[in-house]
């Protein structure tokens, strides 16, 4: 197993190949781009957290005693906006997948190391023009920007943020093309489709989707555009127009777009379970097919946003029907991740917790989804609370647990400093009763009847929304902390190994942090995914404990 | 108004129960799902807990049989659900027959109602109970939804078209309406009830504001001062203009050769835009009434017309009262 030798750790990496900001900020290396991305998103995501902490206080009470309506609608369309666009879609793959879909299968950098840099600029303009757009004045359509409000009635910086969002949407575009172009080309020799970590191949679905969905949006927000400067009659109805054609056109990509949002974040979430109970992940192939699947079925299903809209009873039977059957991929997954512990070797690090806390998560989220795509039942839960509930369980339970899971995970190779294991856990038990709390009563007050969107509520639902500002508050610390100690061990942690968890991955056979080019040598593969055999054990150890006492 | 159930609201109308019982199953399931994935993994989280930083446990592949279970028993339970879901919305998207009706016109921020006995009410809305009503909406300005969560409805309220939703109420009380589709500034604040009463009391309360025009009686007034008269006919018997008796829900020959069923909608686009959907044998010569016409105006003018076809010829029903104020 010659190809297994780690080198011993070179004094240059990735970080220090070369100092100064123009260094960082005309970089091609697929690895800076994914800490300038980090930085970015992590900016964007604390602006959303304020956001959503406005929205909690001003919920305490009924009668909402801190903002203005008009202010409360700018915030939680603003929260929505900036968590959707700048957070969300590129949380995993922009970071994470930009850093180790090279590492993972073998390559000195993405395919098109230029246009992954431009990718990074393009989302910091479409960023500011929205943040311009936020100060200017901001905006208060929902995330949703549903017609005719956005284009007749609102009277906000509707066409300014929707440029940014437009802009943004290239930088997606640019991303998803890299990765796909990337995993086709640039596999190192004997990295084969079937070898590939769980990891590249939710990548790989995840980018389909970008570079297929993300131009619908990129159409409607100008349609929206032109109808509010121009008004050229595509959606108002006093122009002979269809309202409900935007929303359709909307849907079209943004339903997807919560698979551009959870896909990454399964796919991490299958590297977590496998590498940390040290088992191959039970039934391979179905949670790589079922990546494809929740793609293809995930463009068909946007009707399902439309039930009470007035689409056709008929469509709404058939995207009900579709809606149920994009569900199975998900189960399949679920069963598998559970399936996957069965006689493994379980450790508890943090990453693990994000991992199991993920699946229970994610669990309640995709079930309660199957409340909305029963078409009776969501005549009375569409718009309500429950609808917050049930995406907040797929995207903060699901999306930013595997986020956060994975950036602890990675956080040795990215940054070569370890992170304080001990407030690792602590803040991931914190995060996961915050989380539970907050959404969990919003389930209920969906049910009773409590329209989202609402800044005014009738008083019967403020112990409800008490208790999910409480959860609110104890999520908000649960996330600081990880911002405090992360950003603590980038100086102060003890330095990594190569390989702190002993595993097989390709991105554990190179030093932490990578070298510029990833690898001295091309690797050549000669073993299946996640194969913990005993003779590498030894290996890996021994490579351990020799790194270890250079370092 | 506290429901005996906790977590679920007052249920108020013939359907609500029928929801409620889907929702039970749905949660059950949910909770059973939950639970034993949960159970699963604390079990195994716990049972092969990593015991020497050594061990590497033995790969086990996978198995045909277990993803085919994994994937055919889920698919099995989702399609009850789906059954289930599709069967109630289907049923209940047929408007019943011989339903009240009521108009229903929402704008930013505020809903306005008139019963096709010529009561309008505005944020209130006076049905009675063991009666199917018919709520015919549309909106003024932004998209707006009709919600009442005891009922378990809520349908959106489109500018530019009539959506329709149907109730029937078994319990007095008031009930929260709510608009769910957000409308700008005030939208958390166009938000009405619903009181439902007995039927003695709903009659008290009906003629009790009885000394308004009916919308259909409106209507017909309208149809002469707009001038509809002159080609629809002095009682809409046709002329130059297609005939309007009897039309309401006929099957229409149009110009190019298609039929369509003359529905609320059919005859507001006729109205707005006539040379949209030209009858057979008939000439493009009706003007337009696009920003002529108010949405209420819109509606009694179609009340007019369903009137011509339950009476045929003769005044529309119920007979006028005092004209209004």
């Amino acid at each position: 197993m010659e190809e297994f030798k780690v080198p011993p750790p070179s004094k240059i990496n990735y970080l220090n190949a070369d100092y100064g900001l123009k260094s960082w900020l005309l970089t091609k290396d697929h690895k800076r781009i994914a800490f300038l991305y980090l930085g970015s998103i992590s900016v964007f995501f604390l602006i959303g957290g304020i956001y959503a902490m406005l929205i909690r206080l001003e919920l305490l009470s009924p009668h909402g005693q801190l903002l203005s309506s008009t202010t409360y609608n700018k915030v939680f369309t603003q929260h929505g906006i900036i968590m959707v666009f700048f957070f969300l879609l590129p949380s995993i793959p922009a970071t994470l997948g930009n850093f180790l879909v090279p590492l993972m299968i073998g390559a000195k950098d993405l395919a098109f190391p230029r246009i992954n840099l431009l990718s990074w600029y393009i989302y910091i303009l479409g960023g500011a023009v929205t943040v311009y757009a936020l100060l200017a004045g901001g905006v208060d359509t929902g995330w949703t920007f549903y017609v005719p409000f956005s284009t007749t009635f609102s009277n906000s910086y509707v066409v300014v943020t929707g440029l940014g969002i437009f802009i943004a949407g290239f930088s997606s575009i640019l991303t998803g093309l890299n990765f796909i172009v990337t995993i086709h080309t640039m596999r190192a020799p004997g990295m084969t489709w079937f070898r590939l970590p769980l990891f590249i191949w939710s990548h790989y679905a995840a980018s389909l989707i970008m570079i297929l969905g993300t131009p619908v949006i990129a159409i409607t927000i100008l349609l929206v555009a032109f109808e509010r400067l121009a008004h050229v009659g595509i959606f108002d109805p006093a122009n002979g127009g269809d309202p409900v054609l935007f929303q359709h056109l909307f849907w079209f990509y943004s339903h997807p777009a919560v698979y551009i949002m959870v896909l990454p974040g399964m796919g991490v979430v299958s590297e977590l379970i496998a590498n940390f109970s040290r088992k191959n992940v039970f039934g391979y192939s179905f949670v790589a097919f079922s990546s494809l699947a929740i793609a293809v079925f995930g463009f068909l299903v946007w009707g399902h946003h439309l039930f009470v809209a007035t689409q056709s009873v008929y469509a709404g039977m058939i995207f009900s029907f579709l809606s149920f059957a994009v569900g199975i991929p998900s189960a399949v997954k679920v069963f598998n991740w559970s399936a996957t512990l069965y006689k493994g070797s379980i450790s508890y690090d943090t990453p693990m917790l994000y991992g199991l806390g993920f699946i229970g998560l994610f669990t309640i989220g995709g079930m309660t989804g199957l409340f909305l795509a029963a078409l009776a039942v969501d005549v009375h839960l569409s718009d309500t609370y429950f609808v917050i509930a049930h995406f907040h369980y797929i995207m903060v339970g699901g999306t930013l647990l595997a986020y956060l899971g994975g950036l602890h995970y990675w956080w040795p190779k990215i940054t070569g400093r370890m992170y304080p294991e001990g407030w690792g856990r602590f803040s991931a038990l914190v995060v996961f009763v915050g989380f539970n709390l907050t959404f969990l009563p919003q389930f209920v007050a969906g049910y009773m009847g409590m329209p989202r969107r609402y800044h005014y509520y009738p008083p019967e639902f403020q112990v409800l929304n008490v208790l999910s500002t409480a959860g609110a508050s104890i999520l908000g610390v649960g996330l600081i902390i990880p911002l405090i100690y992360l950003l603590w061990s980038m100086r102060y942690g003890p330095k990594a190994p190569a390989n702190p968890w002993h595993l097989p991955g390709l991105e554990w056979r190179t030093q932490s942090p990578p070298p510029t080019e990833n690898f001295e040598t091309t690797p050549i593969v000669t073993w299946e995914a996640y194969e913990f055999a005993p003779i590498e054990e030894m290996e890996v150890m021994g490579r351990f404990s020799e790194t270890k006492a250079e370092v | 108004m506290q429901s005996w159930i906790p977590f679920v609201p007052e249920s108020a109308s013939t359907e609500s129960g029928n929801v409620d019982a889907l929702y039970f199953y749905l949660s059950g399931v949910t909770v059973f799902f939950t639970l034993l994935i949960g159970f699963v993994i604390t079990f195994f989280a716990i049972r092969y807990r990593r015991r020497t930083p050594y061990e590497i446990p033995r790969p086990i592949a996978g198995s045909h049989t277990l993803e085919s279970l994994w994937s055919v028993i889920p698919f099995v339970i989702a399609m009850s659900f789906f059954v289930w879901g599709a069967g109630l919305y289907f049923r209940n998207s047929r408007p019943p027959e011989n339903a009240l009706e009521v108009y229903v016109v929402g704008k930013q921020w505020m809903w306005k109602f008139q019963h096709s006995t010529g009561q309008r009410e505005i944020n209130v809305l006076h049905v009675p109970i063991g009666r199917k009503v018919k709520l015919i909406m549309t909106s003024e300005d932004v998209i707006h939804d009709v919600f009442i969560p005891a009922f378990r409805i809520k349908t959106d309220v489109v500018p530019g078209r009539y959506s329709s939703q149907w109730f029937e109420a078994t319990k007095p009380g008031e009930y929260h309406l709510f608009c769910a589709e957000y409308c700008g500034m005030n939208h958390s604040l166009m938000t009405g009830k619903v009181v439902v009463m007995e039927p003695p009391a709903f009659n008290d309360w009906l003629s009790g504001n009885a000394n308004q025009q009916s919308p259909a009686v409106a209507g017909q007034q309208l149809f002469q001062t707009l001038g509809c008269a002159s080609c629809h006919g002095a009682s809409g018997e046709g002329g130059r203009g297609p005939s309007l008796i009897g039309v309401f829900n006929s099957n229409v020959q149009l110009a190019n050769g298609q039929t369509v069923r003359a529905d609320e909608g059919y005859i507001r686009e006729s109205i707005l835009n006539p040379q949209a959907k030209l009858v057979s044998g008939f000439g493009p010569i009706m003007p337009t009434f696009q920003g002529i016409v108010s949405e209420e105006q819109l509606v009694q003018l179609i009340a007019y017309v369903k009137s011509l076809s339950s009476q045929p010829s003769s005044s529309p029903t119920p007979a006028p009262r005092a004209p209004a104020k």
